[in-house]
């Protein structure tokens, strides 16, 4: 009995001291992994064990095994500060996170000063990159306005609108989407925003908006907003023989919307995630993700497997871990992920990850190529 | 001035403020009665949109003609409605009606809790396709695009039936003995009028109206949810203050009177500030007339 627990001693131990050592290429994982948002950053977590055990199982980067540095911050700005003293201090090289955009926003700063590369797989706010304050930051999920821009292009330059009428739910959501499709209308001059109005989500109905779309001439509806409304909203503009082109956002991707509106959804285009589920990669990431954790994989899992396969690919081309050279190698190296073949653009954004316009044809959503 | 556009407007204010009025007629008459805020009265709406929606789907499956489910629909959910409402009345307010004015007030809240919650449970959180029940009638084509098919029907419909809810308060006896338990309960029950059925028969009838309305609203919009009933409700609630509460006309106007200025307010100012403009409209009434359009001042007696 005494062996017996000697040796339990032992195995501890030696569990503990295992990945201990200089040799090891630290990253944190920073985001929420506790609260009423866990299930945003938990499937991160998951996706940076799988690839790091993976690298580490065909004997790391360069022979030097990679160490994650798990910490949570519940999406809450004042304990991603905390949190990103804390990784650096630790000796992080590499950051994959934050998840939340408010809590990336908080933490930015301290990593720009610090500089130190970190890569989120989920903050889609815009100023993120945009704004050019944080060059140390990278993200493989579109922002916010991505969506918006590729509805506005679609109407442009295949629809060949004139006036838009631009309705949003009055949601953070909704009401972004329409006023970045505004914005961008504006940028190209070609044609003119006639309505830009708030619906009442549960309203009875939306015969007045509907008469005020049609008094406003518009051709082209972009509505900003998620599909109970959406649905509403066409099948009254199609009772009301209103002739224009619908186009709308993720929240209207839904299959949801082709049920509830029927044949009235026909021919309405919405943005939605590119399809990626048919690539090679992202289906062994999703099967290594079921082997291991038994369950499939969560929210921002296929991002974030991607963030992290791409920081190690420019840890391993850097051939250091100085962070600029880092950030040249994920901004000039093309590396495999699951979301496709990617680099990043000078502002830090993933080119060619995002959205695919997708059009209800026959019942169903069809990816427009 | 463009008066198409105004017409326009009016029309669709109009399809709304006859559902409002049929769902504010429930609030109303139960109020007149038993000086209740049904709380559960929008959920009743709701009950009848679900039902009509069951007996639609397992009558198109059947084969009928889309005018013939209509009906039959908008029959059983009145019918299922009408007693939800009398069993709600009987288990939630009937054992309190002597308490004071606060418990069935809490008692109706729970009630509408509840019935959000059975139909959850019972059926979907999700949003629900309704079948559109009215078809679209060739005479009505050349104004499809201002007033169409089913606004006709709706406002129709609850012409007809706020028409035979006046005849039946103003002509037959049941009808004479709900406006006498209205002016003074206690001195009705001594003149023999049992005031139990009484109040059973308002609670039938306010929720066969807010059924009606229900199927009709959901063929309209296409969709159902659990929580349709809740804003709904609010607004009737609203539109049957407007209109002066207990007074069964003045729901009826308040019930217009909203619809029509949520319409216009929406028309010529933004649908954004809807709910802010329909609102702050009690708001100015409750300040300047509290009894409503229709309502009498009453005398407290201290």
């Amino acid at each position: 009995m005494k062996g017996l627990s000697g040796l339990l001693v032992a195995v501890c131990l030696a569990l503990v001291a295992g990945p201990v050592g200089a040799d090891t290429i630290k990253i944190g994982v920073a985001g929420a992994h506790s609260g009423d948002l866990a299930s945003y950053g938990l499937p991160t977590v998951n996706a940076a064990k799988l690839v790091a055990d993976a690298i580490n199982a065909e004997g790391g980067i360069r022979g030097q095994h990679i160490e994650l540095l798990i910490q949570d911050e519940e999406c809450k700005p004042e304990k991603a500060t905390n949190v990103a003293t804390k990784l650096i201090s630790d000796g992080a090289v590499a950051i994959l996170g934050h998840i939340c955009s408010g809590a990336t926003k908080a933490s930015l700063p301290i990593y720009t000063e610090a500089n130190l590369v970190s890569i989120s797989p989920s903050a889609t706010s815009p100023e993120l990159t945009q704004s050019g304050q944080y060059p140390t930051f990278f993200r493989t999920i579109a922002s916010d306005d991505a969506q918006a821009k590729l509805g506005v292009d679609l109407a442009l330059d295949t629809l060949g609108s004139k006036k838009f009428a631009l309705l949003h739910d009055k949601g953070d959501y909704g009401r972004g989407y329409a006023e970045y499709a505004r914005t961008f209308i504006e940028e190209r001059g070609e044609a003119e925003v006639v309505l830009f109005e708030g619906l009442t989500p549960g309203a009875v109905d939306y015969s007045a908006v509907v008469q005020k779309v049609r008094q406003s001439g518009a051709d082209t509806i972009m509505f900003g907003g998620y599909h109970p409304e959406a649905s509403k909203l066409i099948s009254q503009l199609k009772k009301k023989r209103v002739q224009a082109h619908f186009i709308s956002d993720d929240g209207v991707k839904d299959d949801t919307f082709i049920k509830v509106a029927g044949p009235d959804a026909e021919g309405v285009y919405a943005t939605g995630p590119q399809d990626v589920s048919d690539l090679e990669l992202n289906k062994a990431a999703r099967e290594a993700h079921v082997a291991k954790f038994g369950s499939e994989p969560g929210s921002f899992f296929e991002p974030a497997y991607a963030a992290m396969l791409a920081l190690v690919n420019a840890i391993d081309k850097a051939g250091s871990t100085d962070a600029e050279k880092i950030m040249e190698a994920l901004r000039t190296e093309f590396v495999d992920t699951n979301i496709g073949t990617i680099r990043f653009d000078a502002k830090g954004d993933a080119e060619g990850v995002g959205f695919s316009m997708y059009q209800v044809q026959d019942g169903k959503y069809v990816e427009l190529k | 001035m463009d008066w198409q556009y105004f017409f326009e407007l009016l029309l669709g204010g109009l399809t709304r403020g006859s559902i409002y009025a049929l769902i504010a007629i429930g609030y109303t008459m139960v109020y007149g009665v038993i000086e209740l805020i049904n709380f559960a009265h929008g959920e009743v709406y709701m009950l009848g949109a679900f039902t009509g929606l069951i007996i639609a789907s397992v009558l198109a499956t059947l084969g009928f003609p889309i005018p013939m489910i209509l009906i039959l629909a908008a029959i059983v959910a009145i019918v299922y409605s009408a007693c939800y409402g009398l069993t709600m009345e009987k288990v939630a307010y009937k054992p309190l009606r002597s308490a004071g004015r606060l418990s069935p007030l809490i008692s109706a809240i729970g009630m509408s809790l509840f019935l959000q919650n059975y139909i959850i449970l019972a059926q979907t959180s999700d949003f629900l396709a309704f079948p559109r029940l009215i078809p679209d009638f060739e005479f009505m084509e050349p104004i499809a695009h201002v007033f169409g098919s089913s606004d006709f029907v709706i406002v129709v419909a609850s012409g007809i039936s706020m028409a035979f809810l006046t005849l039946f308060i103003k002509f037959t006896k049941m009808g004479k003995a709900m406006r006498a338990t209205a002016q003074n309960r206690k001195m009705a029950m001594l003149l023999g009028i049992d005031a139990d059925k009484v109040i059973s028969i308002t609670f039938i009838i306010g929720s066969s109206l807010a059924a009606l309305g229900g199927v009709l609203i959901a063929s309209h919009v296409g969709m159902v949810n659990f929580f349709i009933g809740f804003m709904a409700g609010i607004k009737a609630f609203t539109a049957a203050v407007l209109g002066g509460i207990g007074s069964i006309p003045g729901a009826m106007l308040g019930g217009l009177f909203l619809g029509l200025s949520e319409s216009f307010a929406t028309g010529y100012i933004a649908s954004d500030y809807e709910d802010v403009f329909a609102f702050s409209l009690l708001v100015v009434f409750l300040i300047f007339r509290p009894s409503g359009i229709m309502g009498k001042a009453k005398v407290e007696k201290v």
